[in-house]
């Protein structure tokens, strides 16, 4: 029988204006012992059916039509009170963050006990023995010392352990879990994920898992439902939808997820998805503004040269030197970058990528080390002409596409500052003109130049990211995590245009990024990062088929295998 | 199905509606509609700033004329009550001067001290909270020392002290063309903290984000960051601070005048009229305190109601 039963569900978000159909006449159900995965891009609905089952749905959203069964019983029309009894009795819910979901105010016990004794008949001595051997049962070692201890003083993995033994307390029938796995580094993902199916089988619990994460969903799951704007498009065997997706949007879902496993030249189109907008002209590169005077000087030898990079910040200052204290972010760190090649810094999060690539572009002055950039040694700049030269050349591309735009300018100024600072161009007209090309050129179209960015989707902002990166003609581009903040399918077409630009513009690129599968598409030589320490450094292929450092060995293998995933419209590079 | 998304429609689209229908369209106007009571504020606001700007056309008399007033007509009770003159709708003070008239001449200073001295505490405080923020560090520590130190003296202390320093630079004679000038300068020294400390913290917040980063990595200077991407990013939590400070400066403002270091009674603001009054609360003469009282509550809590409607609208928890 079934433990959930989702029949007709319709969810609507009136606003001001018209009714939003968050989640569109969707059926779903989950079998105990089995886990249900619900994947969609974001704005598909998948959090809001979660939310609709456990009866946590924001203001002003309501059920409109349908109907919800735990164990046959109706549970979508109870009144207040019940609804909240069936939470974390009958329902656990485990949430995407673990930093915020615990009380940081009290020990790992007291929520636990708390939590038992609501919705159990125990004494405060059985809940406290209870709490142990749940904390146990999800492998934190020690139970008995570390139970007593507060949140903070649990790792990231841990503290989603102990979100799991919370959400399992009362003994629930079905365990909703929204993104579990999101906030976590690879390493850590792998273990939850095995631990969550250990749990669902060996208690018999019926898991319903939303997550965005292909991976996850080829990790864990019996079955898929595939959302996309509210609707249910496809829903089957695990095996079957990912092996053999019939709907068009499940194909090319599944073809724009990156394999650690191969390589492909270019990710296949995905029509489904956020348009680009088509170019309206194409712009002849040669006789072009942008491929233009690219007259750097020709270096021999590597275009970057890093050698012993160092970078400590101030953890506690004083002063008194023997009393400050340090974090020492990136320690010794050399590599060569060649000129026209893309390398690929990877790691955990926390190991120092980020921090080498603003220690690069200037952000950050180093504590000692040199970076050589072509001939010219970049930590040694003083006059500022020259440091505006150096700047002119290499530019960055953020992670982050909602903070990385100044709200409050167009799109025309954001991009036409570079080009004015630089004086790269002479006169009002001919900035438009430059300005309207590259909007173009990166598939926005030109009519994006008068709007402001709020306008516009992750994907587009970080399209508008990349022209403003182009727009002083750099040699040298820095991509921090582009994609990490996008959508498979958006992540598939900003890698493409990438790829693209790289290749017309003979761009040299830096790429971070700590999805070792994009690291595979995107980049000639990867480095591996961990706590501020260069690993390995190898050829992109020598790295996946085989690598040298133990730590690299452990990255891959963690990774959610890709295997089940069909590979209908891959060409391997 | 149509699985297109409507983003390209909204990129496609050529024709971008007019900027009126974009303010009548927005959020904060139909938050601003469904408050009736900032919807009263906002009338009461602007008619009692039209009131106050018209003043030389819409009051009575001139109380500053000195051709038409007469010390005949002091001290003459409002309209309803015995031995009143049907000229002097809110009655007379002691100089024979309409009230009426005195009270739009005195709001009309009133706001005028107001405003300037919001605009130059904001200018003051931005501009050292804007710097302080961005520097960091020891520029940031000295600013914030002096901002702290700044907050130990009472808006009325500093007045007291600039007022003392004018008169013996300037002489007591012209003590009044210079009243105006001491008001603003020690209001705006007493409000600029709080601009200084809300525009650190949210320079703080801002140089942080990666839109700072592109514009330093593309090697734009500090100062043009700081004006151009910057500040109009924190414009939002000043907005609100001017306009609740604009109450408490024209409270400020009356109580300064009140105890005779503000607006001399040549140029009488509501807080002088009320301090004229105040001669005569005891006489029976209610009329010459209690409606430059009564104006002055008005306005304050009319713009008031304004600033706590704007503070929320604003703040993204509370919506």
């Amino acid at each position: 029988m079934n433990v959930l039963d989702i029949k007709n569900l319709t969810v609507e978000f009136p606003g001001r204006k018209s009714v939003f159909v968050a989640v569109d006449d969707v059926d779903m159900s989950v079998e105990a012992g089995k886990i249900l995965g619900v994947v969609g891009e974001s704005g598909a609905g998948k959090s809001t059916v979660g939310n609709a089952v456990i009866g946590l749905l924001q203001e002003p959203g309501h059920i409109a039509g349908g109907e919800i069964f735990l164990h046959g019983k109706r549970i979508d029309q109870l009144p207040y009170k019940d609804k909240r009894l069936l939470r974390g009795r009958k329902i656990g819910m485990i949430f995407q963050d673990p930093l915020t979901s615990l009380d940081p105010l009290q020990t790992v016990e007291s929520q636990l006990v708390e939590t038992i004794r609501t919705h159990m008949p125990f004494s405060g001595n059985e809940a406290r023995k209870r709490a142990v051997e749940l904390i146990d049962a999800v492998g934190i070692p020690d139970p008995e010392e570390r139970i007593k201890q507060y949140p903070h003083q649990f790792s990231g993995g841990m503290r989603q352990r102990v979100v799991i033994a919370l959400a399992l307390c009362a003994e629930p029938e079905l365990v909703i879990a929204d993104e579990p796995t999101t906030a976590l580094d690879v390493s850590i993902q792998a273990q939850i994920l095995e631990l969550m199916k250990k749990l669902c089988e060996e208690r018999n619990v019926a898991m319903l898992v939303i997550t965005h994460d292909m991976g996850v969903i080829a990790d864990i799951t019996d079955h898929v439902a595939v959302m996309y704007h509210g609707e249910l498009v496809e829903y089957g065997e695990t095996t079957q939808v990912l092996g053999a997706p019939k709907h068009p949007y499940t194909q090319s879902l599944i073809s724009a997820v990156p394999r650690p496993d191969i390589r492909v030249e270019r990710f296949p189109v995905v029509n489904y998805i956020e348009k680009a907008g088509t170019p309206q002209k194409q712009i002849d590169i040669s006789t072009h503004w942008l491929g233009k005077s690219r007259d750097y000087e020709k270096v021999e030898g590597p275009l970057v040269q890093i050698r012993g990079l160092d970078m400590r910040f101030e953890t506690r200052g004083s002063i008194f030197p023997s009393r400050r204290k340090y974090f020492q972010a990136v320690k010794k760190v050399s590599f060569d970058i060649q000129e026209g090649e893309t390398f690929g810094l990877v790691g955990e999060s926390g190991s120092g990528k980020s921090t080498i690539a603003r220690l690069v572009t200037g952000l950050y002055q180093p504590s000692g080390g040199s970076i050589l950039f072509g001939k010219t040694e970049l930590t040694s700049l003083k006059n500022r002409k020259d440091v505006l030269a150096m700047r002119r050349q290499m530019q960055m591309i953020f992670q982050d596409p909602y903070s990385s735009l100044n709200a409050r300018m167009r799109v025309r100024d954001i991009i036409a500052e570079p080009i004015k600072f630089h004086k790269l161009a002479s006169g009002n007209s001919e900035v438009r003109q430059i300005v309207d090309d590259l909007l173009d050129h990166v598939g926005l179209g030109v009519a994006a130049g008068q709007k402001f960015p709020h306008e516009f989707s992750g994907g587009q902002r970080q399209r508008i990211s990349i022209a403003r990166a182009l727009a002083t003609r750099p040699r040298f581009l820095i991509c921090d995590e582009p994609t990490s903040a996008l959508d498979v399918s958006i992540q598939a077409q900003i890698l493409n245009l990438l790829k693209d630009l790289q290749e017309e513009l003979g761009l040299t690129m830096l790429f971070i990024s700590h999805d070792l599968a994009v690291i595979r598409q995107m980049c000639n030589r990867i480095g591996v990062m961990r706590h501020g320490e260069l690993c390995e450094v190898s050829g992109c292929d020598q790295l996946f088929e085989a690598p040298q450092h133990a730590y690299t060995r452990e990255l891959l293998e963690l990774m959610p295998s890709m295997e089940l995933l069909s590979r209908a419209n891959l060409e391997s590079a | 199905m149509p699985y297109v998304s409507n983003e390209d429609a909204k990129v496609d689209e050529q024709t971008a509606p007019g900027r009126l229908t974009k303010i009548l369209d927005s959020d904060m106007f139909h938050s601003f509609l469904r408050s009736k009571v900032t919807v009263v504020a906002a009338c009461g606001t602007l008619f009692l700033f039209l009131l106050a700007l018209l003043a030389p056309w819409v009051a009575p008399h001139n109380p500053f004329d000195l051709a038409s007033i007469s010390i005949m007509d002091a001290r003459v009770p409002p309209v309803w009550m015995e031995y009143s003159d049907p000229r002097f709708l809110l009655g007379t003070d002691d100089q024979g001067r309409d009230l009426l008239s005195g009270i739009f001449y005195g709001m009309r200073i009133s706001l005028i001290v107001g405003f300037c001295s919001v605009a130059a505490a904001a200018v003051l405080g931005i501009t050292l909270g804007l710097v302080a923020g961005y520097m960091g560090g020891r520029v940031d520590a000295v600013i914030m020392r002096i901002a702290d130190v700044q907050l130990t003296f009472p808006a009325i202390l500093i007045a007291l002290l600039i007022d003392g320093i004018a008169a013996g630079v300037f002489g007591s004679i012209d003590r009044e063309i210079f009243a105006f000038y001491i008001l603003i300068v020690s209001l705006s020294l007493s409000f600029w903290v709080q601009y200084a400390r809300t525009v650190r913290g949210s320079t703080m917040v801002e140089k942080n984000k990666e839109y700072v980063q592109a514009a330093r990595v593309i090697g734009i200077p500090s100062a043009i960051i700081m004006a151009r991407h910057i500040l109009p990013n924190v414009m939002g939590p000043v907005m609100v601070i001017a306009t609740i400070n604009l109450a408490l400066a024209i409270v400020t403002e009356a109580t300064l005048s009140f105890l005779g270091v503000g607006m001399p009674p040549t140029q009488p603001s509501l807080g002088t009229l009320i301090a004229i009054g105040n001669d005569f609360l005891y006489s029976g003469e209610w009329w010459i305190a209690i409606f430059p009282g009564l104006a002055l509550a008005l306005l304050v809590l009319n713009v008031n109601l304004l600033g706590d409607w704007l503070r929320d609208a604003l703040n993204p928890k509370l919506r």
